[in-house]
């Protein structure tokens, strides 16, 4: 569904990223992992043509380097930043209706309606009135994770979105990770908690210095020590 | 009573005026972080265009065209010029705006030449609208304030109750978000541009003939509404209109006061005459001070309050 074939980033003069390349399936969950400063991030926003990139982006077969961000949304990717980039002064279901795309043209019913999302989440029912500048942050990440679904990607890539979130609100997280599978949403994940990209994920890549140095299922990077230890503890 | 409640009128409905020029100027700003030094420009066009509509078809349709035509020239300068300039970062583009000022200015000079234009207020409306003890308010005033007040009434609607309102609201502090969610924010950034521009417009076809429409207008309003801005806060449209209503309201009143030093130092009981050390100092008047007073506004708001009355972002 999603196939990144030699992507190169750059940031200014700086070269961030050396030639990644992955891919993504239907209906898979895919992680990527690595150190901080590695290029995970880079890598999706180079996809979602927020960085300047050179190699080759398809998604269902249309190449999407070149093309602008709100253009490759509408090709159906879905894209949650990791800082919560709600919008502050707005409510969260303003917030929510701003996640709908003006026509989705060539589309059946979205899967999604304002109502799922209330129900995977209550407590964004119970402040659906509220300024979304004044939720918790977790409450934030519930936003910003629901926020993107109403624009009924068919591919979603989310930033690590378990960051800095209690135990409780993690297992949230995981579960719309599940829900979305379930509805054979793909996922490509960027996470930093190891044991939940192990447990939901269907495959793995781990990058290192801006290049792909791992690629396999949860149970191969359980059983590389190697890889464990030179690319992902600290 | 009479002094004061006149001039506050006066002092409101210029306050309206300035808040038609800085509610574009500071959307645009906070939108894209571009400081248009050629806004007030677009203001003159709105004038000049309108005087020029209303030679041929009167006023009321100068009124509906004008603005129309300085909005789609302000889309036209965001969508090929600003645009491409825009990768370059803010530098270039502020510089860029600079320069078409200049260029609209020279061009007025050049069409219209450089002395003022007969362009009246339309007869029908050229009277009194009531009179308050012994002086009258003219109905083209009271008019500039309806137009002022519709257009707020207009823009806020847009804003709170329309689709593109709330994208534009969330483009104004999150635009990559909001395209990374499929909105075509450039065309928005165009639209705003363009919105804010025949604002300005609007405000010069009825500023032009209720003060004066020559090629030096653009100036002298513009660092005005510059102060309005910085002072509102950059990117708050409610602190935009305070800010426009409380140097409008300041200004008038400053200009009517024939008070100095001096009347203040006799009422003292002080002995003062023209051989008084700094006598030029103390027979300033405050309503000759009147044209320095929103700059000294602005000096201190910076000083003391950086990012505006109701800003939310510093500096």
């Amino acid at each position: 569904m999603l196939h990144v074939r030699d992507l190169h980033a750059y940031y200014g003069k700086s070269h961030i990223l050396h030639g990644v390349s992955m891919q993504v399936g239907k209906g898979e969950i895919v992680s990527l992992l690595g150190r901080n400063g590695v290029g995970r991030s880079t890598t999706i926003k180079a996809i979602m043509g927020q960085v300047h990139a050179t190699g080759s982006v398809q998604f269902l077969d249309q190449e999407l380097l070149g093309h602008k961000t709100y253009e490759i949304a509408h090709k159906g990717l879905g894209y949650v930043p990791e800082n919560r980039d709600i919008f502050p002064t707005l409510t969260v279901e303003q917030n929510l209706i701003l996640g709908m795309k003006a026509k989705q043209a060539g589309r059946a019913a979205p899967r999604w309606k304002l109502d799922d999302m209330y129900r995977m989440f209550p407590r964004l029912k119970e402040r659906q009135n509220t300024q979304a500048g004044v939720l918790s942050g977790g409450e934030q990440q519930m936003l910003t994770l629901c926020r993107t679904l109403m624009g009924d990607p068919d591919l979603i890539m989310i930033d690590e979105p378990t960051e800095g979130l209690a135990p409780k609100i993690v297992e949230l997280v995981a579960e719309y990770l599940k829900e979305l599978k379930h509805r054979g949403v793909s996922v490509l994940l960027v996470e930093q908690k190891l044991a939940i990209a192990l447990d939901i994920s269907n495959r793995l890549y781990v990058m290192g210095h801006g290049q792909i140095v791992f690629e396999g299922t949860p149970a191969e990077l359980k059983a590389n020590e190697t890889v464990r230890k030179e690319w992902l503890e600290v | 009573m009479e002094f004061f409640l006149i001039s506050l009128l006066n002092g409101v409905s210029y306050g309206l005026l300035l808040f038609m020029l800085s509610s574009g100027l500071t959307l645009i700003f906070s939108m894209m972080g571009v400081l248009n030094f050629a806004h007030a420009s677009f203001y003159m066009l709105g004038a000049y265009f309108a005087y020029q509509i209303s030679v041929k078809f009167g006023f009321w349709p100068a009124l509906l065209m004008a603005p129309l035509v300085v909005g789609v020239l302000g889309a036209l300068v965001e969508r090929f010029m600003l645009r491409r300039v825009h990768k370059f970062g803010h530098v270039p583009e502020l510089l860029l705006t600079f320069g078409l000022a200049y260029l609209i200015e020279e061009f007025v000079h050049l069409i219209w030449g450089r002395s003022s234009l007969d362009y009246k207020v339309p007869t029908e409306m050229d009277g009194p609208l009531f009179t308050l003890y012994t002086t009258t308010f003219p109905m083209y005033r009271g008019f500039m304030m309806l137009v002022a007040v519709l257009m707020l009434l207009a823009i806020f609607l847009v804003l709170t109750r329309t689709r593109i309102g709330l994208v534009i609201q969330a483009s104004l502090t999150h635009p990559d978000t909001v395209e990374a969610l499929g909105h075509n924010v450039p065309r928005v950034f165009m639209l705003v541009f363009g919105g804010g521009c025949a604002l300005a417009g609007l405000a010069g076809v009825i500023g032009g003939n209720a003060f004066v429409t020559e090629p030096g207008m653009a100036a002298a309003v513009g660092s005005i509404v510059f102060v309005v801005a910085v002072v509102g806060g950059m990117g708050s449209l409610a602190g935009a209109f305070v800010a426009s209503l409380l140097i409008g309201v300041i200004q008038t009143f400053a200009v009517a006061m024939d008070y100095s030093f001096v009347t203040l130092l006799k009422s003292a009981g002080f002995v003062i005459t023209p051989d008084t050390f700094l006598y030029s100092l103390w027979k300033l008047t405050i309503a000759q001070t009147a044209p320095i007073l929103p700059y000294l506004f602005l000096v201190l708001i910076l000083i003391f309050r950086p990012r505006g009355l109701m800003g939310t972002r510093e500096g």
